[in-house]
């Protein structure tokens, strides 16, 4: 029996970065998942929980339990998106409450696409393959809240071809993103950037990948801001060969 | 430079602008920063039992909170058995009142001073000049930042924010130490060294914090790499040392993992220079002092005892290892957070001293990355608990009682827009669509450079923003594949 996947695409990943999506749905199938895509689905309700509104992020949260309840398995391209169901919706409702129940329950089945393809899959080599320098920038939520440090770099190491270079005193350092932060204190978030854009361009990567499509938007827009030759995808973009090799890219 | 002592917190955005523009400010933190990182992480590295350590240091500070008031009962039992007395002090009025009470009945003219955030927090130096006595700090960094009238700006490293140039004008000015620009750091020591020597040895009275205070020993602790504590706390006739209250510690055994956590997370140091332990006055035929008081501060901490998100900020033991990791601080510098807690601690308790009214802009300091709780000895979950704040931010803002500052309109509106379309899946496809329509029609090349819409102009001041997708995945993806999922899902 194939799993059956439900992809949480995340807004930011539906609205603006659609290749990541559809990269993870390639990546998936490709490893013997059955996906579909539950259409009522929005937002997880993130950026009115970060920025305080917690009524708002209740309601938002509410739709989502509602539009993923017959799921069997959650996946989601985004691992802040994923530490929001996984860690921080419990702090919306009431201990004990139906809908803590209903997200402990689903909880347990939601899974960042990595986490999902080397911890639930057990694969690491996916087949990929790719001709360039590449720089793993970690997402702060997927490694700190939800701990992961391993999974997107074991299916890295295995890309056929590529040599996964480090970003150096950087690689676990925050981009500067940080949600609303980018914009409430935008220069902070300016500063921030600036030092891992440096970095990156300073490990001699032509190309970055992450696992969050909000770093990958805001830690793109700076390097084409500055003209970079360091371009920045989303990993399923790199483990399903969409990202063109260095030398094919003018 | 002159820092008052009325807090800037409500401004940080713009006070860290300003730190931002500073050159040389941002020299010197970044020097600091990295130094405090690389230390910290190989003193790590030598323990391979840190997280053991770190889980042990957690449950030593969470027990004394948990018991708190029965070990602050204990604590003073001890203190007074051995010869010495414990004065409580609900805030700052009542705390500095003890000390002055103390100072004129003993006929002090001369305080010496170690350093202590628990009397920078009571503003202690400016009660005592006030009422007539002349305070020296003795660490070098509190002893530069007196000089200059400045604030510190780490919990550790007062002075942290200034280069040794800054140091030589300072000294040169305020000291008419005319060798001074040149001398080098060996040399500035040495003008700090023999300045303070002659106060060392004509104060009646030393004044000094503590790290821990052991409830089953009526001990305190105080670490250093100076020796300037252990002097303040020897020399003088009087000690007083000023506590807060949540510097308990059950037992005096639980140092042994304490001490472990605080140098290693802090400078870096398997242990500082001098650990002093202190208990009780000097016996017959010892030297010591001949009093020994113990101001034990609440100012606000039992009110944080009191909020179940925010008590667990009570475990700090103020090492500083957060401002260090954390990539705001970094850049802003510790006069950004406007108050005498810097860094992500300081985002935590600074509005909880202050009240949030007065610094609700601390909480959004923060991109939540989470390196200040990756660093903690006492695993306080910093990022939560800004989260809890950002969200006591709002709540206040839409009380009828109008204490609290009220959000920005378009925020408020933003979310309310958010959380009802949030919930209409056709809705939110609809509004969608007209921003994505919306921003395509300003963006070349895949890429908007430029726009200006609220917020959106902020993002587009220093990176591009990618356009957005004609189409949606979900709307490629139900073409593609057809309707078969929506219905399923339906």
């Amino acid at each position: 029996m194939p799993r059956k996947v439900s992809l949480f695409v995340t807004c930011l990943a539906d609205q603006v970065m659609t290749q990541a999506a559809w990269a993870a749905v390639e990546l998936l199938e490709k490893l013997g998942c059955q996906v579909e895509v539950p259409m009522g689905q929005t937002c997880c309700g993130q950026p009115a929980f970060n920025s305080g509104y917690r009524n708002e992020a209740r309601e938002v949260a509410r739709h989502w339990l509602e539009t993923f309840k017959h799921a069997q398995y959650i996946v989601s391209p985004s691992g802040s998106c994923t530490s929001m169901v996984k860690v921080f919706y419990k702090d919306l409702f009431e201990p004990g409450s139906p809908e803590a129940r209903e997200i402990a329950r689903l909880a347990a089945r939601t899974y960042e696409l990595t986490q999902f393809i080397v911890w639930e899959l057990g694969r690491t080599d996916v087949g990929a393959r790719y001709r360039g320098k590449v720089a793993y920038h970690a997402s702060c939520h997927l490694l700190r809240e939800l701990g992961e440090r391993h999974a997107p770099r074991g299916l890295l190491e295995r890309v056929q071809g590529a040599e996964l270079v480090s970003i150096k005193d950087s690689e676990t350092v925050c981009c500067g993103f940080g949600g609303t932060f980018s914009v409430k204190m935008a220069d902070l978030s300016a500063a921030m950037l600036d030092e891992k854009l440096a970095a990156l361009e300073a490990s001699g990567a032509d190309c970055v990948v992450a696992c969050d499509a909000g770093c990958l938007l805001h830690i793109g827009g700076g390097l084409t801001r500055r003209g970079s030759r360091v371009r920045a995808f989303h990993i399923a973009e790199l483990l399903t060969g969409r990202v063109p090799a260095p030398d094919a890219h003018v | 430079m002159s820092a008052s002592h009325e807090p800037t917190s409500h401004t940080f955005e713009a006070n860290a602008r300003e730190a931002l523009a500073n050159a040389r400010l941002q020299k010197a933190l970044g020097a600091a920063s990295g130094r405090f990182v690389s230390h910290r992480a190989s003193a790590v590295a030598e323990r391979p039992d840190f997280e053991e350590l770190r889980r042990c240091g957690h449950a030593i500070k969470q027990e004394a909170l948990d018991r708190l008031p029965q070990l602050l009962e204990q604590f003073e039992e001890h203190v007074v058995a051995r010869g010495g007395r414990v004065h409580w002090a609900r805030d700052a009025e009542e705390a500095n009142q003890h000390v002055i009470r103390i100072a004129k009945n003993e006929n002090v003219k001369r305080i010496v001073k170690s350093k202590s955030m628990a009397t920078e927090e009571i503003h202690l130096n400016h009660a005592l000049e006030a009422a007539g006595f002349e305070v020296v700090e003795t660490d070098l960094g509190e002893f530069i930042i007196q000089l200059d009238k400045d604030i510190p700006s780490h919990i550790i490293a007062p002075a942290v924010h200034l280069t040794k140039e800054q140091v030589s004008e300072i000294f040169e000015r305020e000291l008419r130490e005319t060798n001074a620009p040149g001398a080098g750091i060996p040399g500035l020591n040495a003008i700090a060294r023999r300045t303070l020597r002659k106060s060392f040895l004509s104060a009646e009275m030393g004044i000094s914090g503590a790290n821990f205070a052991a409830a089953d020993s009526g001990s305190i602790v105080i670490v250093e790499n100076e020796g300037n504590a252990g002097l303040c706390s020897t020399l003088p006739r009087i000690h007083v040392a000023v506590v807060g209250i949540e510097k308990l510690v059950p037992r005096f055994d639980d140092l042994a993992v304490m001490l472990k956590l605080l140098g290693r997370s802090a400078t870096g140091q398997r242990l500082t220079s001098y650990t002093n332990f202190i208990t009780g006055i000097a016996g017959d035929g010892e030297e010591g002092p001949e009093q020994f008081h113990v101001i034990l501060l609440d100012n606000g901490r039992s009110k944080i005892y009191d909020d179940d998100h925010l008590w667990g900020s009570l475990r700090c033991i103020r090492c500083g290892a957060c401002l260090n990791a954390c990539p705001v601080y970094k850049r802003a510098g510790g006069h950004a957070y406007g108050w005498v807690y810097q860094g992500p601690i300081g985002a935590v308790i600074t509005p909880q001293y202050l009240g949030l009214e007065r610094a609700p802009a601390l909480p959004y300091a923060s991109s939540l990355c989470g390196a200040c709780f990756e660093v903690c000895p006492v695993k306080i979950e910093i990022p939560h608990m800004l989260l809890e704040l950002r969200s006591q931010v709002v709540e206040a803002s839409t009380e009828a009682s109008g204490a609290a500052p009220k959000r920005p309109f378009f925020e408020s509106l933003s979310f309310g827009a958010f959380a009802f379309l949030g919930r209409r899946p056709k809705l939110w496809d609809f509004a969608t669509r007209l921003g994505r329509w919306l921003l395509r029609a300003r963006s070349s090349d895949g890429q908007i450079p430029a726009l200006s819409l609220p917020l959106l102009n902020r993002w587009t001041a220093r990176r591009d923003l990618r356009a957005p997708a004609r189409e949606t995945f979900r709307e490629e993806w139900a073409r593609r594949r057809g309707r078969a999922d929506a219905e399923a899902d339906a």
